[in-house]
């Protein structure tokens, strides 16, 4: 398999010139997010809701833990780009030169193929989505979020900032002051979306901020998978996305949240996601992050009723000149709960990749079950791994396990492969695929393939 | 005449070190294609040096002589050049590949050695018949490559490969340690139907017990990095009787 896949090594780096809408001024202001919410509209209390946040990230200092962020000079960032007059259902209708992208990354065919809906996202707006009739008719509702406080006003005010408040921290301040697009979606009760949703995110323009806002409810015994994939073309200039996603698991629903990162190396991945799980609900983060320059990312679950389940399967891949710090939280308030953490990275050519997790047991979470397991794979002498874990155990009646290895390619693996014909670049790649299987298969098909080919391309060094 | 000696493996003069120590000192030997070549000799002897110098471990250093095959001197080739000329070790400790199914690892492993443009069809096939003649079910290539595997199934595994890979020359390093007498049997059934003018062994081990299924052609006896001594089916015979105390 790993060897079928032919590589492209232009396919995410090309730049579209396109004429905008609307494009700010760089630089930060009330003026700018008092302009967006009154072009979309919105709702007297987003709007107050925007203030608070702005103020928030204004007077928080940068996190004191995690990567280096310090070079980050939001003066110099364009936080909000229009491409389009409007979102379109119809593929037809979008603007020729942004058809054009979306065709290069497959995104219409692979809609065709296996997805239930897809939503794609260019500089700030969402400029396409569509939900196949079957589920539409069904009342599952996939939209751009900027639209969704007119159209679901009710379930927006009641769930909006509720699993994410702006105060959560700097980059979540700032994604609920100056956020535009992403994804909206409910699901019915007892409604099973079996094909994936999925999002696409591409940032076009250089010193580009990308703030796009998820809210996702699955109401009682429904289900959905919920993929998204995010590239840009490289520049000499950094690019920022601070994305907030909010999942609201309700009772016996199951969540699968799936990301393929893959963020060109002069983009800043700050991003934050969190999912409340009621009673029985199943709430899984499958979270891969091959792109970036930093990237600090740690999809959380709070497990809020009996029984409730997180299964976070969080994969690295640092190279040359990137820092992931990723990893997983998760708090037990409630009886029965289970946990496990997956943690896998790779480091490369220098590239540093930290697993940074959190799992807390209330008091009262009775008989919980805890497990946690970090493997890191370091392929030569000046990459970096860390481990950060943290255990906040208030109660006695729980099972923890936690494991954590770190491995180093061995010279006797590769030459057992180089024995049976395969280069050393060739040999690397299939311990790399191996490592990574439980990842790969945790995907659909399409994306897998995709994945060992991005691999590829990142053993190459080819990406950034 | 000249083309035949090409296909012949020549050891010529052979000195070899690893870790700063010379395990081989000065090995003379030919691996002819349409033989059995049997190489035997005691813990530390040199035996398994020599195969991972022939195959091209990285952490061993040639200090002296030559391997001649097709022409060249293969020491100064890569690993996988000297098996796409064709070469094979059977490993006797085969590394884990977590992760890697033996499904991907066997066919990459075939279009590394005969191109991209070998016939799916026909790898499928060459993998069904060997696996039956191993008698390994077809479950066994949804597993990672030797994780968890037995003995018996490492060294299956490895005779898979190497039926996969049609090798002109192979070199089976202690195939017969860690198996029972059954696997032992069907290992030893693999490597004879495999006996033909096309290619040659080299096969090394402590015992007789794989050696009287495959009657090889030659003996060689290596004691302290040198051949001591060489002869025919009889040796084999008296280093079962006798150990090698009698060559010292």
């Amino acid at each position: 398999m790993v060897k079928d896949i032919k590589i492209n090594r232009q396919k995410y780096d090309f730049k579209d010139d396109i004429d905008y809408i609307f494009k700010a001024k760089k630089g930060l202001s009330e003026n700018l997010l008092r302009e967006i919410s009154s072009k979309k509209e919105e709702p007297e209390w987003m709007l107050d809701y925007r203030v608070k946040a702005l103020a928030a990230f204004l007077a928080k200092p940068l996190p004191p833990w995690g990567a280096n962020l310090s070079k980050i000079d939001f003066s110099n960032i364009n936080y909000y780009i229009k491409p389009s007059q409007k979102s379109s259902t119809k593929w037809s209708d979008v603007p020729k030169k942004i058809k054009k992208t979306f065709d290069r990354l497959g995104i219409p065919q692979a809609e065709r193929k296996f997805l239930a809906g897809v939503g794609a996202q260019y500089e700030s707006e969402v400029i396409y989505h569509s939900l196949k009739k079957r589920w539409t008719d069904l009342g599952v509702v996939f939209c751009d979020m900027s639209e969704a406080p007119k159209l679901y006003p009710d379930l927006v005010k009641k769930y909006f900032g509720s699993a994410v408040p702006f105060s959560d921290n700097k980059f979540s301040a700032l994604n609920c002051a100056m956020w535009s697009g992403g994804s909206f979606i409910y699901v019915p009760k007892g409604v099973n979306v079996a094909m994936p949703l999925q999002a696409y995110f591409r940032i076009n323009a250089p010193s580009m901020g990308q703030f796009e806002r998820t809210l996702i409810i699955v109401d009682e015994d429904a289900s959905m998978h919920y993929i998204e994939g995010c590239t840009a073309p490289v520049y000499s200039k950094d690019s920022l996305h601070a994305a907030v996603v909010e999942v609201i698991a309700l009772p016996r629903s199951r969540v699968r949240y799936t990301t393929i990162q893959n963020w060109s190396n002069n983009v800043y991945n700050l991003v934050t996601k969190r999912a409340i799980a009621y009673e029985g609900a199943l709430v899984e983060w499958v979270d891969g992050n091959l792109g970036s320059k930093t990237t600090m990312k740690y999809p959380s679950v709070v497990l809020k009723g009996e029984g409730a389940r997180a299964d976070i399967l969080s994969v690295a891949f640092a190279g040359k000149d990137q820092h992931q710090d990723t990893g997983a939280k998760v708090i037990h308030l409630a009886n029965n709960t289970s946990s496990k953490i997956v943690s896998k990275s790779i480091s490369k050519d220098g590239g540093r990749a930290s697993y940074r997790g959190l799992v807390s047991i209330a008091k009262n979470a009775n008989n919980c079950q805890v497990k946690v397991n970090c493997d890191a794979l370091l392929l030569d002498e000046k990459s970096r791994s860390d481990t950060y874990p943290t255990m906040n155990i208030a109660n006695k009646n729980s099972i923890i396990e936690h494991e954590a290895s770190v491995s180093k390619v061995s010279e006797d693996q590769l030459f057992y492969l180089m024995s049976r014909g395969l280069s050393h670049e060739e040999a690397e790649r299939m311990i790399v695929a191996g490592f990574l299987e439980v990842f790969a298969k945790e995907l659909p098909l399409e994306y897998a393939v995709e994945l060992n080919r991005l691999i590829k391309m990142e053993m190459e060094g080819s990406v950034g | 005449m000249t083309k035949k000696i090409s296909k012949e493996m020549s050891v010529e003069n052979l000195f070899a070190s690893v870790g700063g120590q010379q395990i081989l000192k000065g090995i003379n030997l030919k691996i002819k294609p349409g033989k059995i070549i049997a190489l035997m000799g005691p813990n530390g002897s040199g035996k398994s040096t020599l195969s991972q110098v022939i195959a091209g471990h990285p952490n061993y250093v040639t200090d002296k002589g030559k391997v001649m095959w097709q022409g060249k001197n293969i020491l100064n080739l890569n690993p996988e050049d000297r098996a796409k000329m064709g070469l094979f070790l059977s490993f006797q400790y085969p590394y884990e590949l977590p992760g890697v199914n033996m499904y991907d690892f066997l066919s990459t492993c075939y279009q590394s050695i005969f191109g991209g443009e070998s016939h799916k069809k026909h790898f499928d096939k060459k993998l069904n018949e060997a696996l039956k003649a191993l008698k390994l079910s077809s479950s066994f290539l949804d597993r990672s490559v030797n994780e968890g595997f037995s003995g018996g199934e490492k060294k299956k595994s490895e005779i898979l490969q190497m039926k996969i890979l049609s090798p002109k020359i192979a070199i089976l390093d202690e195939t017969d340690s860690g198996l029972d007498i059954d696997a032992l049997k069907i290992i030893a059934k693999n490597i004879t139907a495999l006996k033909s003018p096309k290619i040659g062994f080299l096969v090394i081990t402590h015992y007789k017990r794989l050696l009287k299924y495959l009657k090889p052609d030659e003996v060689h006896i290596i004691l302290d990095g040198q051949i001591v001594k060489t002869g025919q089916y009889d040796l084999v015979d008296k280093l079962e009787k006798q150990g090698y105390g009698w060559l010292k």
